[in-house]
């Protein structure tokens, strides 16, 4: 029951359920995971993290794979000392040092990627665990049902759900209408309608029916719905790594080679070196640690990007969990990182970027009749009116005339007359003969035309002015005389404007999408700041919107949950479909929102953004760091043929040993110290990129050069304070 | 000491910028000017506007011209002695020296393991040193001018017979004539007249006499100067008062240095319509240069020769009460190996111009600086990039670009994007294997040199000094820069032994072959790459510029940049520079052998 008035949009959602939230409030679902270490996490990743290991595995991880490869050779290095002291001359106990910390380098990489693995399994087992188990009724033949297991049901079978019981599996309704509760998945308590040939037919397994009864076709085999999908994307085996990380590993790759060269010329030059310095000096033999090769593995490790190496496979899954946090989930990591890129977003007006229901705000009266009047009359007309447009009106003659609204009933007798799409208006019948109606314009000026009514003189003009500002104009009448009009007005969701204003400012183009007409869009559009309107939009009007500006080089994202929103879901590079949606849109997506909350693709801009910042700063601060590590390792390589270079030592390290074992521990354990970062993503503020870059060339490239010189330094002091070298 | 280079940097900034305008308004140019121009095209054009060739074709015909004019080279160098225009009688050279001498001029490099004066008949001089110190430029600019094309989003990269016809017409001659003859005033010889035959003034003894090398020098110092080459009419290059004769001299043909390179960057400028970008990259490599130019001329120009200053440790040999002993003036700085007439400063500042574009003449030697000021013309080698060759410094400074650009990209959250375009995995690829080629040809051969006897047995000096000599040696050729550190026995010359005027060097065939090798290498990936990055890019689409798309015209960026340079194109070879110069400069001076 409601009034058909131009531009509201008919579909309800979950929305006129619950008033809208602000997507930055706190979710249950994102308070399950507030704590980034949980010990049972720990323990599986740690323990994962040793099987990580093998070779095989290692092999996808170029940088860490050459780590790995130099651990072995350094340990067979220092098992061939024990057993022929003469193989190298580094001292015993180095060596056992550098080989554990070489070991630990390698187990920290892998337990980063572990602990980014665990934490989004457990996440996602979170989601799919209740559906476990579940009992089917799977119809068998017509009229018959049996019962079966969720897993063996396939797609295209037919099973029934009753009030109280778990639907089985991802589907469709095929006949009924049924209250759900979905809190299992996305965390929010208010029970939601799904209903069988509409745009909210779909149902996810693991959610509960309320009440009725429906038939569900499912569309998803075991292990291959939308959830089951996320899990395996979090898992490294199948994880795909996506276009921008594979560039990335490229460049890694590159730097290890080059550093390779590096370390691997030193061999020979170091030699040069021994033996024109033993001639120069008159010793007979004269070494130096540049020609010892476990040290000079270590120089290898200290120099290739071990820390954005060790850390890139868990940032891309920590991207991936994030959005799962957002109750988002991406069908490929690869769409949550071209997300980074939109430039035109495309946005529902309703419950986007206003609050999707309509308020009464005025009382415009005609004629000598007063507003007060005009007020009462409408709200008595809306007595008997459930929607919330109707309520707006009853609140808003209450607030005007400090009556409780309780206290504001019809006249006993009266007739309610609900609106019908043919008279396109509501209403009272009071019980001394007066008929209050409201409705659209022409609706009413057609209903008092009949009885016999004048139109005053300069409506039309109010109504155009009315609706040309953005709100909606029902007119009031009373038998044949139109009393008012009432003005409706969509409300602005707060801190909209401000937050299209970060859009710009991060560059994206912000489309309002909506069924208004030109004049009202416009009018909205430029309250809250958008930059551009698809106003009586159409599906066809999306896609072409869409097409256009991809034509342009531009990525879009957009949201949608009908049917007839599927081929622009598709063509959107983000196309984020609604859980309440159909099956069909949210096949066509790249993305799901569980919330099914329009504002979601902001934050989904924001996680893909985070995803590529966190690797962009880790990367910089790992190549900053080799400033350090260089300062630090190269004079201890040739302090045994060119002391003098100890000029180069500017932390003033305590012994050559110490110099490069520091260096090789700060190696280490600044993964283990960064993991937090890579899961959580780098602080991000929505601000233009220069600024940005500034920022975070600041704090992880100045920072980068800085830390390691620092921290070096105190690792060789409490070598030398532990006795160790 | 400031005024000079000073002088010399704004001179050459006032002059490149209608120098850049030139080359713009001559070279891209998409209509064939007249019949022979439209015959260059082939059938790649329709009418009078030039179709262009993919970049598949472009590289193709770089490649083959290249042969050709490699094989041309060869066979006039081999066969000087049958050839006219040898009025002294220059013989046969030795293959190595010759296949050696046919990489270095092919490639722009102009290392020279031969004296001109001494080794190359006027024919050689001519049809094959000035011939190729024409069109090894001119081929780096068409490279550039491909690149630029591609990058601009034309569908083609422009032909490349036409390119270096303009090139060679309408920039490389014409610039060369006017230098050449703002030279021969000042005393640079111009003559195809034999070697002059005199009598000393101060005759050792009773029928002395003494030979004066003359030639077509002015015709090739011009070229050499302008078109990053470097090769010189005679060993000493640009310190030998035929080649440079006055402070006058020395200004114009350090200005040359850097004009063409310079003007390169403004070309880009106005081909992209990106004055603010050709800006940016001006300034982050005149930053640098100036850095080097400062650091040379500090560490050299005012600070002593360690042999001289007494609070060096020194190493206990025979001559060295004797050498400290000299009466020299401590005060003005390291003067061992330079031109006095030119003034103090004109040395490191030469080398620092000459290293950073990848021009290798001399005007002192390089082997006589400072240790520390020996950082500089390797630094300038190492980057390759600090406005570089003809048209290849600024492809090689690109390269860096674009490798920032992708470290900044993923800083703001978005995918790398230069000019609108995306940088992705095919283009990574590229510049990665356009980066790496530079550091493996100086490394790997370095150290294959001082592990064999090749490198130890070659130095004119032991320890550390040595060792620059070989790391400067593998450093000038992969930077195709050619200029030498000298001290190292390299050269072979005729093919007769004895009619070399000093005995040929034991390992300079090895020395010939590796360095050979290396120029080719070092010239033809990082040309061949690029242009390919800027095709690829080329097809794609462009993305609109919005207030989230990276600038990179910006402060930022440009402070992202040279870190990345640093970091990328320098940290490397940080153990190598501890080895060498470092090491020279805090240890104890041991010399002689």
């Amino acid at each position: 029951m409601s009034i058909e008035i131009p531009g509201i949009e008919s579909r309800a959602r979950e929305n006129s359920f619950t008033p809208s939230k602000d997507s930055q409030s706190m979710k249950p679902d994102s308070r399950r995971s507030n704590r980034l270490f949980q010990r049972d996490l720990i323990r599986t990743a740690a323990l994962k993290a040793l099987v990580m290991f093998r070779p095989d595995y290692l092999w996808k991880n170029p940088v860490m794979f050459v780590v790995e490869i130099g651990t072995i050779l350094a340990i067979l290095y220092t098992i061939g000392k024990g057993i022929d002291p003469d193989l190298s001359h580094a001292n015993f106990l180095y060596l056992i040092l550098l080989d554990i910390w070489l070991i630990a380098t390698i187990w920290f990489a892998n337990f980063a990627e572990a602990f980014a693995e665990a934490r989004g399994k457990a996440q996602a087992e979170s989601l799919r665990h209740s559906r476990k188990g579940i009992v089917a009724k799977r119809k068998k033949r017509e009229g018959e049902w049996e019962t079966v297991s969720s897993l063996d049901l396939r797609a295209g079978d037919i099973v029934i759900v009753r009030a109280g019981e778990w639907i089985p599996g991802d589907g469709d309704i095929i006949a009924g209408t049924a209250s759900i509760d979905e809190s299992a998945i996305t965390g929010e308590s208010a029970p939601v309608l799904r209903e069988a040939g509409s745009d909210r037919c779909s149902v996810t397994g693991g959610t509960r029916v309320l009440s009725d009864e429906i038939t569900v076709q499912i569309t998803a085999r075991p292990g291959e719905s939308f959830l089951d999908k996320m899990i395996q994307l979090v898992e490294g085996a199948v994880r795909q790594r996506t276009p921008n990380e594979i560039a990335l590993s490229l460049v890694l790759s590159a730097f290890t080679l080059v550093f390779l060269l590096v370390t691997v010329t030193i061999y020979p030059m170091a030699s040069y070196i021994e033996k024109y310095m033993a001639d120069f000096t008159g010793t007979a033999e004269l070494h130096s640690l540049g020609t010892d090769v476990p040290t000079l593995i270590a120089l290898l490790v200290c120099l290739i990007p071990t820390t954005i190496g060790a850390l890139l496979a868990a940032i891309g899954i920590a991207g991936m969990n994030r959005a799962l946090q957002a109750n988002i989930i991406a069908k490929s990591g690869k769409a949550v990182e071209v997300a980074g890129d939109i430039d035109t977003l495309l946005l529902d007006k309703t419950g986007t970027i206003t609050m999707g229901n309509r308020r009464a705000t005025r009382f415009i009266p005609m004629n000598d009749i007063s507003a007060s009047e005009v007020g009462r009359q409408a709200a008595l007309a809306s007595t008997g009116d459930t929607t919330p447009e109707g309520k707006s009106i009853l609140e808003l003659h209450c607030k005007n005339n400090q009556i409780a609204i309780f206290a504001f009933e019809a006249p006993r007798d009266s007739i309610f007359i609900p609106f019908t799409a043919q008279t396109r208006m509501s209403g009272i019948d009071l019980p001394n003969g007066e008929k209050i109606r409201k409705g659209a314009g022409d609706a009413i000026f057609d209903w008092v035309q009949q009885l016999g009514g004048k139109i005053p003189s300069g409506i039309n003009e109010q109504i155009d002015a009315i609706a040309s500002n953005g709100a909606t104009p029902l007119l009031v009448s009373n038998g044949a005389s139109i009393l008012g009009i009432i003005v409706l007005e969509d409300i602005l969701k707060p801190g909209i404007r401000d937050r299209f204003d970060r859009l710009r400012k991060m560059g994206l183009r912000t489309v309002m999408v909506t069924g208004d007409n030109p004049l009202t869009a416009r009018s909205i559009a430029q309250q809250a700041g958008v930059d551009d309107v698809i106003a009586q939009a159409t599906p066809e009007a999306k896609l072409a919107y869409i097409r256009k500006e991809q034509a342009a080089g531009k990525l879009v994202a957009m949201m949608g949950d009908g049917t007839n929103d599927a081929p622009a879901l598709a063509q959107a590079d983000v196309g984020v479909a609604m859980n309440s949606g159909t099956q069909a849109a949210k096949e066509a997506g790249n993305m799901i929102d569980l919330d099914s909350d329009p504002t979601k693709l902001i934050e989904v801009i924001e996680i893909g953004k985070q995803l590529l910042m966190t690797r962009g700063a880790l990367t910089t601060f790992s190549i900053a760091n080799d400033v350090a590590k260089y300062f630090a390792i190269v004079p201890a390589l040739f302090a045994g043929t060119l002391p003098w270079l100890k000029a180069l030592d500017f932390m003033n390290l305590y012994s050559p040993y110490s110099a490069i074992l520091a260096a090789v521990i700060f190696n280490a354990l600044i993964i283990p110290l960064l993991i937090p970062i890579a899961l959580k993503g780098v602080v991000y503020r929505p601000v233009g990129a220069d600024t940005l870059l500034f920022r975070h060339l600041c704090l992880w490239g100045f920072g980068g050069l800085i830390c390691p010189f620092i921290g070096i330094k105190l690792i060789d002091l409490a070598l030398v304070f532990c006795r160790i070298v | 000491m400031w005024y000079l280079p000073l002088l010399t940097i704004l001179m050459a900034i006032g002059l490149s910028i209608p120098l850049g305008w030139w080359l713009w308004y001559r070279l891209d140019c998409s209509i064939a000017r007249n019949k022979l121009e439209r015959w260059l095209c082939g059938g790649e054009n329709s009418g009078y506007s030039i179709l262009g060739q993919s970049w598949k074709k472009y590289c193709t015909s770089l490649v083959l011209f290249n042969i050709v004019v490699f094989f041309i080279g060869y066979m006039i160098l081999s066969n000087q002695e049958h050839l006219p225009l040898n009025p002294d009688a220059k013989k046969k050279l030795a293959p190595g020296t010759v296949f050696n001498t046919a990489c270095s001029f092919l490639t722009n490099t102009n290392l020279q393991h031969y004296a001109g004066e001494v080794h190359l008949s006027y024919f050689s001089q001519i049809f094959f040193v000035l011939w190729k110190q024409m069109i090894s430029p001119a081929i780096g600019l068409a490279a550039l001018l491909a690149m630029i094309r591609s990058l601009r989003g034309d569908s083609h990269c422009g032909n490349f017979y036409l390119d270096i016809w303009r090139t060679l017409t309408e920039v490389m001659i014409p610039l060369s004539l006017l230098v050449a003859l703002l030279l021969m005033p000042q005393g640079v010889p111009m003559t195809l007249a034999g070697a002059l035959e005199v009598t000393p003034l101060a005759p050792d003894k009773e029928g002395d006499k003494q030979i004066i090398a003359r030639g077509p020098v002015a015709a090739i110092v011009a070229i050499k100067q302008l078109g990053t080459n470097g090769g010189g009419f005679f060993g000493t290059n640009s310190s030998h008062p035929f080649e440079n004769p006055t402070f006058f001299t020395n200004l114009i043909e350090s200005i040359c240095i850097i004009l063409l390179p310079m003007a390169c960057v403004f070309l880009f400028g106005r081909m992209l319509k990106e004055t603010r970008q050709a800006r940016m990259i001006f300034i982050v490599k005149l930053l640098f240069m100036a850095l080097l130019i400062i650091w040379a001329v500090i560490t050299d120009s005012q600070t002593p020769n360690p042999i001289f200053s007494a609070s060096k440790p020194m190493a206990d040999t025979p001559e060295s009460p004797f050498i400290q002993s000299l009466p020299v003036e401590n005060e003005i700085g390291n003067l061992e190996g330079k031109e006095l007439r030119f003034g103090r400063s004109a040395g490191p500042t030469w080398s620092a111009l000459t290293t950073c574009t990848s021009n290798g003449s001399v005007n002192c030697m390089h082997d006589s600086l400072n240790p520390l000021s020996g950082l500089t013309p390797l630094c300038g080698m190492w980057l390759n990039c600090i406005f570089g060759g003809v048209g290849v410094g600024l492809i090689n400074f690109l390269i860096y670009l674009l490798i920032a650009v992708f470290f900044a990209g993923l800083m703001v959250g978005r995918t790398p994007e230069y000019l609108g375009k995306k940088l992705e995995v095919r283009e990574v690829r590229l510049a990665a294997i356009a980066l790496l080629v530079h550091p493996f040809l100086i490394l790997l051969p370095c150290a294959l040199f001082v592990t064999l006897n090749w490198g130890s047995e070659s130095t004119n000096n032991p320890g550390a000094h040595g060792f620059s000599e070989i790391l400067y040696e593998f450093s000038s050729a992969s930077a195709n820069n050619g200029s030498g550190f000298e001290g190292l026995q390299d050269t072979w010359g005729f093919a007769e032994e004895s009619a070399n005027p000093s005995k040929p060097a034991p390992h300079s065939l090895a020395w010939d072959i590796a360095t050979g090798i290396v120029m080719l290498l070092a010239r033809f990936i990082p040309i061949i790459a690029p242009i390919a990055l800027a095709a690829y890019l080329a097809q794609k689409k462009r993305v609109p510029f919005t207030s989230g798309t990276l600038r990179t015209d910006s402060f930022t960026f440009a402070l992202l940049l040279v870190g990345t340079i640093l970091l990328v194109g320098a940290l490397l070879f940080l153990p190598v520079a501890a080895l060498g110069p470092i090491a020279e400069h805090l240890g104890p001076l041991p010399f002689g052998s």
